[in-house]
């Protein structure tokens, strides 16, 4: 019979008490409240005997022995749960001691496995129990989300800053220029936000029938994909539809600002736009299995987003545009490379070979710090080489926030939960950034209207 | 109308967890850390459909028991008592119907979780519930705690008797 590892059985002295357990002659199980001393070289718990024959510990059954922790958080609940059970076979008592021998052993510490990493390693459970479910009611019994938080889960909706802020930036670089139809930026704002949407909805269908998605097992709110083929909230017809609607909303749109304005570029960026959205995760070329993810981000939400937005208005294209875009691009793609640290473990068990599963983490860390400064400085060389207004210059305000980033990647890289704040900030960034520089254009619209 | 000992009940109106011992199907006994919910007549646990092996083992065998055995988790209260019940799953409805049967019972001891409830879209799997209702049977008092002294027993027949 094998026995329960010596390491394993010594992590009960860390209770003060245990609870044993059998089930009785008539089916119910019993349990009763003990104190004890291990023996872990032996596998064995000296039980101090309970008194009374309703809870003699029987020696002809299998007995369960448990310790379990909690520690009250008053007006809140409780928190720091732990618990070890033991199987196995406890001996005649003698002198009120009785000698358990385990033979198995199961138990859960949320410190060193968190909450939510046990949750997401029962969810193949869950969707057994649910099945059963729905077999034994005759009807299918699914998870839900309310019709809000599904559509906000299922597109990752607050992504969606990501093209907001490169499409406002391409219009009023326009505007800069002398060029601005309101309609024509209020088509090219939906349109790039369903383009983006589809994208975000493609990428999940990819990343959960290769797997990648299913091996990861520690998700967070900015990354794991959106996971509601996994949780079975969608099926994987829902999610092709809602797919192919939002690429027919987006594609519909191309195609008629690219009627408006007669533009053969704009077509062309537009085509380009969808096919680096669509190979980024999809098969022949899955470019961000390749560690190419950064690179086809930087370039969607850069220079594409960016320089379609501004030749919607103008009809051209420009190297002022271009340059922030730069900017803009690099700091996109730094929200995915942040965000792959903590998927890359499930990330390398599906083949998807990111930067963070490629390189060293010293690498990954002094690599952020690099292109973020790199974002900065193109920002000065604009201005410098006169090609961007001055008042850009307020980006750099965001440079303290992008090095606390950094020292937050380098503290938390190993710890998926913990930084998952960072993950935050580093999104923040890219906010900030994009705002600064959006200010930073508005306030010299402003100051050339007034000295006009 | 409950015929547990009133310290007993005590217990059960301030327990943060209890340990739910169900019989697995070997005849193994397995045991989980539960908060017990009482209204005066049966106590619930619920469990997420995620660790729903219990739920399983239930359904086979609904012979059960909940041991209250943590002071800490008593706030206190050194009591002690295992009570042994049939149990019976209510899983209707995993979404929503939990939430009419035993929400406010849970919120009374982890006000926490209606900050969690709000933030359902982060892990809607957890929400998925189904409720154990237990009618109690028999029970095991042990006052003060000490188990080196015979429990005081009480049944349900002996107090309809």
């Amino acid at each position: 019979m094998p026995r329960v590892e010596p390491s394993e059985l010594s992590r009960l002295d860390r209770y003060p008490f245990v609870v044993v357990s059998w089930v009785d002659d008539d089916g119910y199980p019993v349990s009763v409240a003990t104190t004890f001393q291990t023996d872990a070289t032996r596998s064995e718990v000296i039980l101090r005997a309970p008194a009374g024959d309703a809870v003699a510990i029987p020696t002809d059954r299998e007995v369960n022995v448990m310790g379990s922790h909690i520690r009250p958080t008053p007006g809140q609940g409780y928190d720091e749960r732990r618990y070890l059970q033991l199987w196995g076979r406890a001996a005649q008592p003698r002198e009120g001691r009785t000698v358990f021998t385990a033979t198995r052993a199961w138990g859960w510490d949320e410190a060193e496995m968190p909450f939510f990493e046990y949750s997401e390693r029962s969810v193949p459970q869950s969707r057994r129990y649910l099945e059963l479910l729905s077999a034994a009611a005759g009807r299918p019994i699914r998870p839900r989300l309310s019709l809000g938080w599904l559509v906000l889960r299922t597109t990752r909706l607050p992504f969606l800053s990501a093209t907001l802020i490169p499409v406002l930036l391409g219009i009023l670089i326009a505007l800069r220029h002398g060029a601005f139809d309101i309609w024509l930026a209020l088509l090219t704002v939906v349109g790039a936000s369903l383009a983006h949407l589809a994208i975000n909805v493609t990428n999940d269908i990819f990343d959960t029938l290769s797997g990648a998605d299913e091996a990861n097992v520690n998700p967070t709110q900015f990354s794991g994909g959106s996971r509601v083929l996994i949780y079975d909230l969608l099926t994987l017809r829902q999610l092709l539809t809602v797919a192919l609607a939002l690429f027919g909303g987006a594609a519909a749109i191309g195609l008629l600002l690219v009627w408006l304005t007669g533009s053969l570029t704009l077509l062309l960026i537009g085509i380009a736009g969808i096919a680096v959205g669509i190979a980024y995760t999809a098969p022949p070329l899955k470019l961000v299995y390749r560690g190419l993810g950064e690179i086809a981000v930087a370039i969607g939400f850069g220079p594409i987003m960016l320089l379609g937005a501004y030749v919607v208005q103008t009809g051209r294209l420009a190297l002022e545009p271009f340059v922030v875009s730069i900017t803009v691009g690099i700091l996109v793609a730094l929200i995915l490379y942040v965000n792959e640290i903590p998927d890359r473990t499930g990330d390398a068990a599906a083949g998807k070979r990111t930067l963070p599963v490629r390189l060293r983490p010293d690498t990954i860390i002094g690599g952020y710090l690099l292109a973020a400064l790199l974002a900065f400085v193109v920002i000065v060389v604009g201005v410098a080489s006169g090609l961007l207004p001055w008042p850009t210059l307020l980006a750099l305000a965001a440079v303290p926030l992008a090095l606390r980033i950094h020292t937050g990647i380098r503290q938390h890289y190993e710890s998926p939960y913990t930084l998952m704040a960072v993950m935050g900030t580093n999104v923040n960034l890219n906010l900030i950034v994009g705002g600064l520089l959006i200010g930073g254009y508005a306030a010299t619209l402003i100051a050339t209207a007034l000295l006009r | 109308m409950s015929w547990l000992p009133e310290p007993v009940e005590k217990l059960l109106e301030v327990a943060l967890v209890g340990e739910l011992a169900v019989v697995g199907p070997n005849g193994r006994p397995i045991v989980h850390p539960l908060i017990p919910l009482y209204d005066g007549e049966r106590i619930y646990m619920h469990s997420s459909t995620l660790f729903s092996k219990k739920l399983e083992h239930i359904k086979r065998h609904a012979q059960v028991s909940v041991s209250l055995s943590d002071p800490i988790a008593m706030k206190g209260n050194t009591d002690r008592a295992t009570i042994q019940g049939s149990a019976r799953v209510i899983e209707d409805d995993p979404h929503s119907q939990w939430e009419s049967l035993i929400l406010g019972l849970w919120r009374r001891k982890e006000p926490v979780i209606d900050s969690f409830l709000k933030q359902r879209v982060a892990l809607p799997l957890f929400f998925e519930r189904a409720v154990i209702e237990i009618t109690p049977e028999r029970c095991l008092f042990w006052p003060g705690g000490d188990t080196s002294v015979a429990p005081v027993i009480s049944t349900s027949r002996s107090e309809a008797a």
